[in-house]
């Protein structure tokens, strides 16, 4: 759902709307095709049974021939059983000479137009309730010496024609049946392969760190080019803005700290000078208020740097045990100062890994001043560095007043311990911490030890050198 | 010439003339008396169908047959002009029935067929139910010492070679009087040019004509003519079932087969119970009793096979034509000029 969660539906899915549009246009192609296949199919049958009836017609008319007393008609017998095997068609048929009836069945509907003698008149007509297809033609007989005209009508009912017509649409219809089923599955693929692209690019997008704010490289379709520049163009504004806002801040951190450490040299100096016992209270006081205050703005210079880099992340050898003995080496006059010890462990070999120097270095600055910030004065901070399972896992262990077993996830920004006390703090140096350690790929977690203290291990992938 | 076709007309105009009802020869009842009533009208005489009919009652018991015999013109009639409501019409008359079919007075039914040759049916309107071979008859006695001849072209030879012993001893139908007749002169005149020879042949030797098969199949068991030619072959075997001196010649140039064929009226009162009937006319059973008489059967498998020389007549629109008064006038006075010779 989580893809979601800020678009607003507009009431259709592209996907129904394609399966609709798909089904309801094969709908339309099958409606179309039973029609245009009936007519077709009417029209050849009654082309082919026009062509036989006229045929027959004339071979009926050939059949005429003047004798000396009058006129022999020699119905054709071939004719008939012909048109009879055209399908379930009764046959009539009339001769006339002028207009008077010969042979034949009575009444049959004369021709609209004279029919001549060598190609037949087609026409359509009723017949008691039978509907007729009819051919006509006329032969001029000579008959009792003068010139007569002798009209012969056959006709025959198409029920079958119109059946056949039927049939063939059905079989025409059944086909688009067939086809309008197979559609429905045919468009959920179609639908399926176009929406496709769309989901991917979802799925690529929605994969990403929450920092990552690199354009999208997903290779996507032609279509979705312009929503991919758009949401690149967004992205690229976004950075822009968050690059300004970062950029505003370790700035202002940086002109703050500046001053501060101006103000706390006037103060330890006035501190120095002043024997005025209220007045010495209040510099410690305030002496105290500066600490914090610069130590936050160095907390935030330190977390700049770590967005800045993981943005930017080159990743290059880095030797961790240097860098964790360095760091040491640099908190050591602190921890003199409150007497406490650092134990030290697999740091007096290089231990490789793929990262980022600078970064890896304010991380482990601030578990190791998180350490020394939260243990007993006179106390023991354990540092060990080692390999294991492909990882390396630097462990840093205090014996100090450790977590309150409510407190979960400690990492957000200005997020603390429900258990600091008196103890400065800006909250942010566990998120600088764990986003060092994301940005590599690796893991940082802060637990309770069993009996006191607590245990903070920075794990990292071990660089695949064989230096180690 | 002109009397002819003046003739041909009145007569014409006479069947077609509402002349009150039409004429029933014979009425028999088969079955219970308070049955469920199907009615028949046919061509084909009550002695002859009587098995048959007695078979179907025997598996209906609740059946109640009314049977009418008629002559094919008049069947032709009581459905054609009068529209009689009757649930079965059987005729010989191939060109009539199929008149009425082709004229819209015969429903569409689907009765089961199993067996019958495509020929033997027109669309799921007629329908044949019996093959009648059509026969040369010949008296042994008459011939005396004569060969049988086995050809057309034999029995021409025969008559001409013979005419003081045929003389007057020759008979076939009159087609100017009986349907039939013309049916099957019609056929022999499209069948082979052979025919009009064998009429001049037969006008010379003084051919009686008759009007039915019965006189003239009685007429030549007692001796008053030697030949019968164009004989429906069930008529010989109801007549003569087995007079020695009989022969039944099936010429081997060709021997047509009519058939009797059925339709349901579009009217009739029980359709079903027709089509019923025209089923059970078309098993094994009532098969095997109609082939006994004609001697051939209809559904390959139910009596005795055809022979090689046996043309059945196709159930066709072709059929149509023989209707036509004028192509009838034409063949009628072309057999009338062969048959009175000067």
């Amino acid at each position: 759902m989580r893809r979601f969660l800020a678009a607003r539906s507009t009431g259709f899915s592209l996907r129904g709307r394609l399966v609709w549009q798909f089904v309801a246009l094969s709908l339309v192609l099958v409606v179309a095709l039973f029609f245009a296949v009936r007519l077709a199919a009417e029209r050849a049958s009654r082309a082919s049974q026009d062509a036989v009836l006229g045929a027959a017609v004339i071979a009926v008319a050939d059949a005429i021939r003047p004798v000396d007393d009058g006129l022999a008609f020699d119905l054709p017998y071939a004719a008939f059983s012909m048109l009879g095997a055209m399908g379930n068609e009764r046959i009539f048929y009339s001769l006339s000479i002028g207009p008077r009836h010969v042979s034949g069945y009575e009444d049959l509907p004369p021709p609209p137009v004279p029919a001549e003698a060598l190609s037949p008149v087609f026409y359509s007509a009723d017949y008691g309730v039978n509907r007729l297809r009819l051919a006509s033609v006329t032969r001029r007989v000579l008959l009792e010496d003068s010139l007569r005209e002798v009209t012969v009508v056959l006709g025959q009912t198409r029920y079958g024609q119109a059946l056949i017509a039927r049939d063939t649409a059905r079989i025409a219809a059944w086909v688009g049946m067939g086809f309008l089923l197979l559609a429905v599955p045919m468009a959920l693929l179609a639908a399926r392969a176009v929406i496709g692209p769309v989901d991917l690019l979802a799925e690529a997008v929605t994969r990403r760190g929450p920092q990552d704010l690199r354009p999208v490289r997903h290779p996507a379709p032609r279509e979705l080019l312009p929503l991919v520049g758009a949401l690149n163009g967004f992205i690229a504004r976004l950075r822009g803005a968050l690059q300004m806002a970062e950029t505003f801040i370790f700035e202002a951190a940086h002109r703050i700290r500046t001053p501060l450490s101006l103000v706390r040299t006037e103060a330890e100096i006035a501190l120095a000078e002043t024997s005025d016992e209220a007045t010495r209270i209040r510099l410690r006081r305030m002496l105290r208020a500066i600490g914090e205050s610069s130590r936050s703005a160095s907390q935030i210079l330190d977390h700049a740097t770590v967005l800045y880099r993981s943005e930017q992340f080159e990743p290059e050898p880095v030797d961790l045990a240097a860098l964790a003995a360095g760091v040491l080496r640099a908190l050591e006059p602190v921890a003199e100062m409150r007497e406490i010890a650092f134990v030290a462990s697999g740091l007096d070999q290089p231990v490789r890994v793929q990262g980022d120097g600078r970064m890896l270095e304010v991380a482990l600055r601030n578990i190791l001043d998180n350490a020394l910030k939260y243990s007993h004065d006179e106390g023991r901070i354990f540092v060990a560095l080692r390999r294991q399972d492909g990882r390396t896992e630097l462990t840093v262990e205090d014996e100090g007043r450790g977590l309150s077993p409510d407190d979960g996830d400690l990492s957000g920004r200005f997020r603390r311990g429900s258990n600091v006390g008196e103890i400065v703090g800006s909250g942010l140096g566990l998120t600088i911490i764990e986003e060092a350690a994301t940005a590599h790929g690796g893991s940082f977690s802060l637990k309770p030890r069993a009996e006191k203290g607590a245990c903070a291990i920075l794990s990292l992938p071990s660089s695949p050198s064989p230096s180690a | 010439m002109r009397d002819l076709v003046l003739a041909i007309v009145t007569l014409a105009l006479g069947l077609i003339a509402p002349a009150g009802a039409f004429e029933i020869e014979e009425e028999r009842i088969f079955g219970a008396p308070q049955g469920r009533e199907l009615s028949i009208i046919s061509t084909t005489d009550v002695p002859a169908i009587a098995p048959v009919m007695e078979a179907f009652v025997r598996h209906r018991p609740e059946a109640r047959i009314r049977y009418m015999q008629a002559a094919s013109t008049e069947v032709f009639r009581a459905i054609h002009d009068e529209q009689a409501e009757i649930d079965l019409v059987m005729s010989s008359a191939m060109d009539l029935q199929m008149r009425l079919a082709n004229d819209g007075f015969a429903a569409p039914i689907s009765p089961e067929i199993d067996g019958l040759p495509d020929w033997a049916r027109w669309r799921d309107q007629l329908f044949g139910v019996a093959l009648e071979p059509v026969l040369t008859l010949a008296s042994r006695r008459g011939l005396g010492d004569l060969a049988p001849p086995r050809t057309r072209r034999d029995l021409i030879a025969m008559l001409r070679e013979h005419p003081d012993r045929f003389d007057g001893r020759v008979a076939t139908y009159d087609p100017q009087s009986s349907g039939v007749g013309y049916f099957l002169i019609s056929q022999d005149s499209s069948q082979s040019d052979s025919f009009w020879r064998l009429a001049e042949v037969m006008g010379r030797l003084n051919t009686r004509l008759y009007c039915c098969s019965g006189e003239m199949i009685n007429d030549l068991r007692s001796g008053r003519i030697t030949i019968a030619y164009n004989v429906v072959a069930s008529y010989a075997a109801r007549y003569a079932p087995d007079d020695p001196d009989l022969i039944r010649l099936a010429l081997e140039d060709y021997t047509f087969a009519i058939q009797r064929s059925a339709l349901v009226p579009v009217n009739a009162p029980d359709p079903e119970y027709a089509t019923e009937m025209l089923s059970f006319l078309l098993t094994p059973e009532a098969q095997a009793i109609m082939a006994e008489s004609s001697g051939v059967a209809l559904i390959p498998g139910t009596g005795p096979a055809a022979s090689v020389h046996l043309r059945p007549v196709r159930l066709d629109a072709g059929l149509l034509v023989y209707g036509d008064q004028l192509r009838r006038g034409n063949l009628l006075a072309e057999w009338t000029a062969a048959m009175v010779q000067p």
